[in-house]
């Protein structure tokens, strides 16, 4: 069973974000890494190959100026190989664009039996990616997967909605998005950290994989103004005494919900 | 351009449409005159609510057994474009299965999308949309450009919905065509899962917990607290990503907006992911260790002090009310 996993490296979250004066879009220039989200996908990957037997997983990422430092963290984790897209062209790529990259990307791996994102990036969080890929690759998804596991040949999920969850059979070829917690991400050996320094990442522009950047122009939307959001202002801050819970039946008291 | 014809994408619930499907015929109809809800079911339960709300047509695919509404209702609202009725601007709810149709219809139309946003305005020929980033601190306005249809995904609670005491929706039926290997997921059991108490997007007060429990067993005091302010209990997505809570208890951008009258975070840094969320509180307390936490730079009233010794002083205190 062979499956490919997308992965976003992003500017570390624990950072503040900045956008760029030029563009208006996500400053992406510093150190990236592999996006949090993404370690579920790659971990589920694993273990469904082992439970297999055999087969392999592979990394596609779409990234500037050939960042592979996430895509690394992948391939310690156990990915054997990966594809970086990375084309100045496809700077301020759409969620769309980005889909039909990955698509392509996902094409030159000669498809595979399942294909597993995250149900949305931490930096950008558009959130459709997965699903506009799904489309283009001609492909049944199960999104907000939040447990899976193959079953003769047919893909068994729960998937996650508004009331509960359901249970949601798939024929195969498929791609599924998964949530954050569906399974524990294992921590690269250091083994594997080695082993992935020589694992290949074949990077790619996006005229390599046949696919025409739309760029800005083609987004069919550009940013127009940024402002800042009205500031909530802080309250009364007090030093826990032992006592403050009083402060906050007070608090609930004078707003009368209790 | 001109907004001639909006759609909403519809979702009912028990029977009735739900809040956000009804926010979002409301924002519709103050653009246009013209607003059709596309539903992926059956419409003849709603059609008159759907009506009171706005909206004049709506377009029912009828039982979609078992079929994924993201490839049945794209692809029916594919065919109805592809049939002379394209709308200028289609309005969907940021949740999973409205997501899923956006992304899918993104794909056959080759339209971008705009997704997380909180409104939408047309200002002359301009079609303007606002969507909140880094944590709600900065506010982008983006326009669409060419022709349309646009596609938008909002936030639960952007707007508030209100009856405008129209018409019952004139029913039309919308064929799902067939959908080819895309199709090839079925969903075969459904699980509801029972919660007692108010629902977290819905509840008065929200008392959320977040790392600084320190445990799992933890929570607990959290849930306690949320039954007896009759509120509901939430997380932050530290602990729904460690597992100690179901993803449908996490507040913030990748879970649920909530805009309770009071909002207790407990032992939450306030990372801007969970601000997005709850920011929208009318009163926040907070309460944790760490004073130059994040959280006390909205909370209304902040303590500083060990969640482990305020909560069960505070619920003791209520109790005994």
């Amino acid at each position: 069973m062979n499956v490919i996993v997308c992965v976003k490296q992003i500017p570390d979250p624990a950072l503040p974000g900045a956008l760029d004066g030029a563009t208006n879009t996500l400053k992406r220039d510093g150190k990236l890494i592999l996006d949090d989200s993404d370690a579920y996908g790659v971990e589920m990957a694993l273990q469904l190959v082992d439970a297999a037997g055999g087969g392999e997983v592979s990394i596609i990422s779409m990234a500037p100026n050939g960042e592979t430092a996430g895509m690394r963290t992948a391939l310690a984790m156990g990915a054997a190989k990966g594809i970086l897209v990375s084309d100045p062209a496809l700077q301020g790529s759409d969620a769309l664009t980005t889909a039909k990259v990955l698509a392509a990307a996902v094409q030159r791996l000669g498809g595979a039996d399942l294909i597993i994102a995250a149900t949305e990036s931490s930096d950008g969080y558009t959130g459709t990616v997965p699903e506009q890929m799904a489309e283009v690759l001609g492909l049944p998804s199960v999104t907000f997967a939040k447990k899976v596991k193959i079953d003769g040949g047919v893909l068994k999920a729960n998937r996650q909605t508004e009331e509960g969850y359901d249970e949601v059979e798939c024929a195969l070829p498929a791609l599924i998005s998964v949530t954050a917690g569906v399974v524990e991400p294992r921590y690269p050996s250091f083994k594997g950290i080695m082993a992935a320094k020589s694992k290949p990442v074949e990077e790619v522009t996006a005229s390599d994989l046949g696919v025409t950047p739309a760029g800005w122009a083609g987004a069919g939307q550009k940013v127009t103004l940024v402002a800042q959001a009205e500031a909530r202002q802080a309250g009364e801050i007090v030093e826990d005494d032992g006592e403050s819970f009083g402060k906050i039946v007070a608090f609930l008291e004078n707003l009368k919900v209790i | 351009m001109a907004i001639n014809s909006v759609w909403v994408f519809a979702q009912v619930t028990n029977g009735a449409a739900t809040t956000g499907t009804l926010e979002l015929l409301t924002k519709a109809r103050s653009l246009s005159s013209n607003v059709t809800a596309v539903l992926g079911g059956d419409a003849s339960g709603v059609a008159a609510q759907l009506g009171e709300f706005g909206a004049t047509k709506v377009y029912a695919t009828g039982d979609l057994a078992g079929k994924l509404p993201g490839v049945a209702v794209s692809g029916a609202m594919k065919a109805i474009i592809d049939g002379g009725d394209k709308p200028d601007l289609i309005l969907f709810p940021q949740n999973y299965e409205g997501r899923d149709v956006l992304a899918r219809l993104s794909v056959k139309l080759n339209k971008s999308v705009l997704t997380n946003s909180i409104d939408v305005a047309v200002d002359g020929d301009a079609v303007n949309a606002t969507t909140p980033i880094f944590g709600g601190n900065t506010l982008v306005t983006t326009t669409f450009t060419g022709e349309g249809p646009y596609l938008v995904a909002f936030r639960p609670k952007s707007f508030t919905a209100e009856a405008s005491g129209g018409a019952p929706a004139a029913i039309t039926a919308a064929a799902v065509p067939d959908l080819g290997a895309t199709g090839g997921a079925k969903v075969t059991a459904v699980h509801v899962e029972e919660s007692t108490g108010p629902k977290l997007d819905e509840a008065n007060i929200v008392v959320s917990g977040g790392r600084g429990l320190g445990e799992a067993d933890k929570y607990a005091m959290v849930e306690e607290l949320a039954k007896l302010l009759k509120g509901a209990p939430g997380a932050s997505r530290a602990i729904v990503d460690a597992g100690w809570v179901p993803y449908s208890y996490q507040v913030g951008q990748t879970g649920k907006v909530v805009k309770p009258s009071v909002y207790i975070a407990a032992g939450i840094s306030g990372a801007t992911q969970h601000m997005v969320g709850m920011k929208g509180a009318k009163n926040i307390i907070a309460i944790n260790k760490d004073k130059e936490a994040p959280i006390f730079g909205i909370a209304d009233l902040g303590i500083v002090g060990d969640v482990h010794k305020v909560l069960p002083k505070l619920i003791e205190a209520l109790k005994g009310r």
